[in-house]
């Protein structure tokens, strides 16, 4: 035991010393988080809009009145002519132009119809898709105000309820994915690396001629990864609470102990890396494209998994990654138990199992 | 047995797929000597020292190292000897005492212990000023002083060198080898692999290993008679060149 804290402490050594590690241990989880959570959003706030106002009456002013004072949008200038829609366009602030035909409060009243035309610049056609769709829903309920009072016969309303997120905030979506990715990138990658560094240096061959067995030189080298990420996680959870007010709807005690198995089976994976590469960079690239690439594209975290073509719906089953972001975004948003989550918690488990089960058998072969 | 001989050898062999690295080698080390383990690069000296300090399984035959026997109980020999891996194997980013305390601490060394020693071992080497400095501000020479004085620290009976002077300077490899016959006057042998021929004159006994094989054995002198000429140099050529 005291061999072991002695190995455990030269670890941190390492780890502390080498201005690398410590900025991808402590400084990347951090700006990953802050990044996901701030810049990279799917929302709309304060889009800059024109108006191309033919009627300039009643019913116009008030539909403007209520684009100017949602939080959505701000009007930017109005113009005059069809022409210049083009060239506030081309200049690049005004993401969408709204275009009321003439006569819009008559064409209303006498004939229950009138036109607008909505403009929006799709060279991001995510926001324009977005902004086409907020100003739909600001019509929508200006509708329904003014409808208020007169009886309408026939009429379908969709009562959409988007639940577990009903802002419909990115930054749910992100926090579990960037967490994944995080404990993903410092379990298995620094490991990995670690493991590989004493190897390229020779101390690995001093470690194996010492006393220590070979178990014990691979538990030292990554328990102090287990505690990092750890750390780690808990960071993360608690800047997701705090800056972004994102909810833990389930048990923290749940959500830690589903993440130390997700931790485990990371490093599990590191160990292999080391065991197939020789040198710290091919333990890099290994880590980055074998395993942070299928993270992010495969992992349903960016992308839906449902919408794949289906070889690659059935890929993505081998990848711990999907199964520990159902699991957590089904206890920090849905705020389910183990009873709803113990089919992926098992897979989770197996897959730990069996990396470490290979790593260690690969791990004696090297030796021989 | 003799206990006298710590180290014995007989038909050890080593087969990797169709290729035999070591073939068939049988040789005694006696306690307190220098051994010079010498041949040429993939003449299968690396492989078996290997199979010696209990890192990789022989094939056939008998070896026991500090009278245990490689096959069974490689963790007893690695109690007993020390190792020194041609390339420079401390830790650069911790200091020359970290390093110390380290290799103490995985050898079992009480603390205490670990204290004497690391203050024993800074004393002799000279490196008070530099005992809090990083291991890879220190230049080549001190640093592999430091790594053979840190095998040594749990007083093994044994200490393998893997050709431990590699790219040092002749003055640096004179100390080097004034370290290890001190070594050997306090009774530890000293299996050390080596390709400079003049080294080899230092030792009390060396082999020649040729193509998985060992040519020769004998003491400098007597090879040198055996052979007719003036250097081990000559010998190793005789030899290598059949």
């Amino acid at each position: 035991m005291k061999r072991f804290i002695g190995f455990i402490k030269k670890e941190f050594y390492h780890i502390f010393r080498d201005r690398r590690s410590l900025f991808i241990l402590f400084g990347m989880p951090i700006a990953q988080i802050l990044l996901f959570g701030f810049a990279i959003t799917n929302e709309i706030n304060n889009v800059d809009i024109a108006i191309l106002d033919h009627s300039k009456d009643a019913t116009t002013k008030e539909i403007i009145n209520k684009m100017a004072s949602s939080k959505y949008f701000s009007i930017h200038q109005f113009i005059e002519k069809e022409s210049d829609i083009e060239a506030v366009f081309k200049k690049g602030k005004v993401k969408a132009v709204l275009n009321f035909e003439k006569g819009f409060s008559e064409n209303l009243i006498k004939e229950n119809y009138a036109n607008i035309q909505v403009i929006t610049d799709a060279t991001d056609p995510n926001t324009a898709n977005t902004i086409s769709n907020y100003v739909n829903a600001i019509l929508q309920n200006y509708l329904k105000e003014q409808n208020k009072s007169s009886v309408q016969v026939y009429q379908i309303v969709p009562q959409t309820h988007m639940v577990y997120n009903p802002e419909l905030k990115s930054v749910y979506m992100f926090v579990p994915g960037v967490m994944t990715i995080i404990l993903m990138l410092v379990s298995a990658m620094m490991t990995s690396i670690s493991i590989t560094r004493e190897k390229e240096l020779g101390t690995m061959e001093i470690l194996l001629v010492s006393p220590l067995k070979p178990i014990q030189v691979i538990v030292g080298k990554v328990f102090p990864y287990i505690f990092l990420s750890i750390i780690n996680a808990i960071v993360i959870i608690v800047l997701s609470i705090f800056i972004f007010k994102m909810p833990v709807q389930g048990s923290l005690f749940l959500l830690g102990m589903e993440s130390v198995l997700f931790i485990i089976t990371a490093l599990a994976l590191g160990i292999l890396i080391s065991t197939i590469s020789a040198t710290q960079q091919t333990a890099m690239m290994i880590s980055l494209m074998g395993l942070m690439l299928p993270v992010i594209l495969l992992s349903g975290f960016i992308f839906p998994i449902t919408s794949m073509p289906l070889p690659l719906q059935i890929i993505s089953n081998i990848i711990p990654a999907k199964w520990f972001i159902i699991i957590i975004k089904g206890i920090m948003l849905k705020g389910v138990g183990l009873q709803y989550v113990w089919k992926e918690t098992l897979i989770l488990l197996g897959m730990a199992v069996f990396f470490i089960g290979l790593s260690v058998k690969k791990y004696k072969i090297r030796l021989e | 047995m003799n206990t006298n001989k710590v180290i014995q050898v007989k038909e050890l062999t080593k087969v990797f797929g169709d290729f035999t690295a070591v073939n068939a080698i049988t040789f005694d080390v006696e306690k307190g000597e220098i051994f010079g383990f010498l041949g040429a690069n993939g003449a299968g000296k690396t492989t078996a020292m290997k199979m010696l300090i209990g890192i990789s399984n022989p094939t056939s035959g008998k070896a026991t190292v500090a009278g245990f026997d490689v096959f069974t109980n490689a963790e007893d020999i690695k109690k007993n000897i020390g190792y020194m891996s041609q390339k420079f194997a401390l830790y650069d980013d911790l200091t020359v005492k970290e390093n110390i305390t380290f290799f103490g601490g995985i050898y079992g060394l009480s603390r205490k212990r670990i204290k004497e020693k690391a203050a024993i071992l800074i004393k002799e080497l000279g490196l008070e000023n530099v005992a809090n400095k990083l291991v890879g501000s220190l230049p080549l020479g001190w640093k592999q002083k430091l790594s053979f004085s840190v095998s040594l620290i749990h007083d093994p009976k044994i200490v393998f060198l893997d050709e431990p002077t590699g790219g040092v300077d002749p003055i640096t490899r004179r100390q080097f080898w004034e370290l290890i016959y001190k070594a050997s006057h306090q009774g530890i042998t000293v299996f050390v692999t080596t390709h400079y021929m003049d080294e080899a004159e230092y030792c009390d006994r060396v082999s020649i290993m040729v193509n998985g094989k060992i040519e020769a054995l004998d003491t400098p002198k007597k090879l040198k008679e055996q052979f007719k000429v003036d250097t081990m140099n000559d010998v190793f050529l005789k030899l290598a060149r059949g």
